[in-house]
């Protein structure tokens, strides 16, 4: 609710004090390299004449990555966040800040690639080691820092007090319910004996995910990026998941993958699928969290964008239009909400149960 | 395109922070928290049944208490009713006592009663018996003082012997 409120006044304003023809270009030209991007298509054909608002691309830069965060912006003043470049090319290692590869200048025989948005070598046009901070680290290492701070005192909590005399306080109230939730969560897929060596873990996706979702959503700096919908950082979830889940598996769990009990024509088959599977499950935890978290900021945004659509077909068009897209922006920011916590449960269900299912014991 | 290509970038710094933040809190964090809460829960657990258990015990306790009462409350009753029985008695006792003890001292006062009219009878009697005589006495003095009165007498009386001797003849 607070990022479509603040965006659309943000943007109204912004809107407002641009004289008229050129008002709803400020966006577009904020970012210049973005703004040329031929391939850039809006889905929603607004991009007939070269002045107009460039929905896709606007979309597309929130929940991109990015070598500098907008924070926000004032009639042509922005207040922009440049974060470091480091990079490996080959001249070597590169540390400098991303405010020299404004507007496509090149540095150091860096530039950035107009098309991709990514750190290039000038000449040659190859792609160097990038590990540079961008945007979605600096959320991630918000993030981790928020996680560690929360749950570092949540232990210290428990450590401090005596939980048979008192009842948790503050930060520590909080946080129980949703550990203790994950942890006899555990212990009803992997069983009794050993889910205390999973249950780590579990906590530790479970609230990341949670963590990084719900800061998705809040629409300020340093919340906003959309880090649980950008395929890399899911993808590592699901390898550590993949990677716990076969590296504890169990030698009934092997044996249930490559000579599982089935008839005899079936015997050649069985190993191709049941690897298959088991190559599957880490590729739809991937993608149902990586799709769920893009989906809910692209259609918040949309909505958003459907102010400034409306924008040039009049004030009454406008004001309506506005009533509606609020509206609707705060249901489906409710919505994300929701879905934050229910994609940050199924993941660590689904993680729970692999695991639980690697650690059987064979009857 | 963009979107759904992993970047290399990204998914160093995920492992890495990731990585560190999960080894930190797998140490310092979640352990710490889940132990303490699962010591609370099996205490709580272990509180739950032993209050069953008082309760079981205290409803039996109820029980005794409401049993011990009610005999009590017989007990007394059954007292009460002795006691009530017994004062009866007692009185009923007392009553026959003293209606024994009246009745055989009323006897005892007839009988002398009786004793007394009898002895003042007989001494009545022997007077009037002494009177009379006397009386007689100087009656027949009186009337046999004389020869001829004194004959008249003896006559009559022979007649009436022998009246009554033809009467039985």
């Amino acid at each position: 609710m607070i990022r479509v409120l603040l965006i659309s006044v943000l943007m109204l304003l912004q809107a407002l004090s641009v004289p008229e023809g050129d008002s709803l270009s400020s966006a577009s030209l904020r970012d210049p390299v973005r703004a040329n991007a031929p391939e850039r298509e809006s889905p929603s054909g607004t991009e007939a004449e070269g002045n107009d608002l460039n929905v896709a691309e606007i979309i597309f830069d929130h929940i991109g990555d990015d070598y500098e965060w907008h924070i926000a912006s004032w009639g042509d003043r922005h207040l922009i966040l440049h974060l470091p470049v480091i990079v490996h090319s080959s001249t070597g290692w590169h540390v400098f800040s991303s405010r020299h590869l404004e507007n496509g200048a090149s540095w150091e025989g860096l530039k950035i690639d107009p098309e991709k948005g990514k750190i290039i070598e000038a000449d040659s046009g190859k792609r160097p080691f990038d590990i540079s901070i961008t945007k979605n680290v600096l959320a991630l290492m918000f993030s981790c820092l928020l996680l560690l701070a929360v749950v570092l005192c949540t232990a210290r909590w428990y450590r401090r007090h005596d939980v048979l005399k008192e009842t948790p306080t503050g930060i520590a109230a909080l946080m129980e319910p949703l550990i203790m939730m994950v942890h006899n969560m555990a212990r009803e897929n992997i069983g009794e004996e050993d889910y205390r060596k999973f249950s780590p873990y579990l906590c530790m996706a479970f609230l990341f995910i949670l963590f990084n979702n719900f800061l998705g959503i809040v629409p300020f700096f340093p919340g906003g990026a959309n880090l649980t919908g950008n395929i890399a950082v899911t993808l590592v979830l699901a390898l550590f998941t993949f990677f716990t889940v076969n590296i504890f598996g169990t030698k009934h769990y092997y044996k249930e993958i490559f000579a599982p009990d089935v008839p005899g024509f079936l015997k050649p088959i069985m190993p191709v699928i049941e690897v298959f599977s088991a190559m599957m499950k880490p590729v739809s935890l991937t993608i149902r969290l990586f799709a769920n978290m893009l989906a809910g900021h692209i259609m918040i945004l949309s909505i958003v964008c459907v102010i400034f659509i409306m924008a040039k077909y009049g004030a009454v068009m406008l004001g309506s239009m506005s009533v509606i897209s609020v509206l609707f922006g705060v249901f489906l920011d409710a919505l994300e909400c929701l879905v934050a916590f229910i994609q940050a449960y199924v993941f660590t269900m689904l993680s729970s149960i692999y695991i639980g299912l690697a650690r059987q014991k064979g009857d | 395109m963009n979107l759904i290509t992993p970047d290399s970038g990204l998914l160093f710094w995920m492992v890495l922070i990731f990585g560190i933040v999960f080894f930190l809190l797998a140490k310092f964090g979640f352990p710490v928290i889940t132990s303490m809460v699962e010591k609370r829960n099996e205490t709580i657990e272990k509180s739950l049944k032993d209050a069953k258990e008082i309760e079981l015990k205290m409803t039996e306790m109820v029980q005794d208490h409401a049993r011990m009462l009610e005999e009590a409350r017989k007990e007394q009753a059954q007292i009460l009713r002795e006691a009530t029985d017994s004062r009866k008695q007692i009185l009923e006792q007392a009553k026959t006592d003293a209606r024994e003890e009246a009745d055989k001292i009323v006897t005892e006062a007839r009988a002398r009663i009786a004793d007394e009219k009898e002895s003042a009878m007989r001494d009545i009697r022997r007077e009037a018996a002494l009177l009379s005589v006397g009386v007689a006495e100087k009656i027949l003095r009186e009337e046999l003082s004389s020869e001829k009165a004194q004959q008249a007498y003896l006559e009559r009386l022979v007649d009436e012997v022998a009246r009554e001797n033809e009467q039985v003849s």
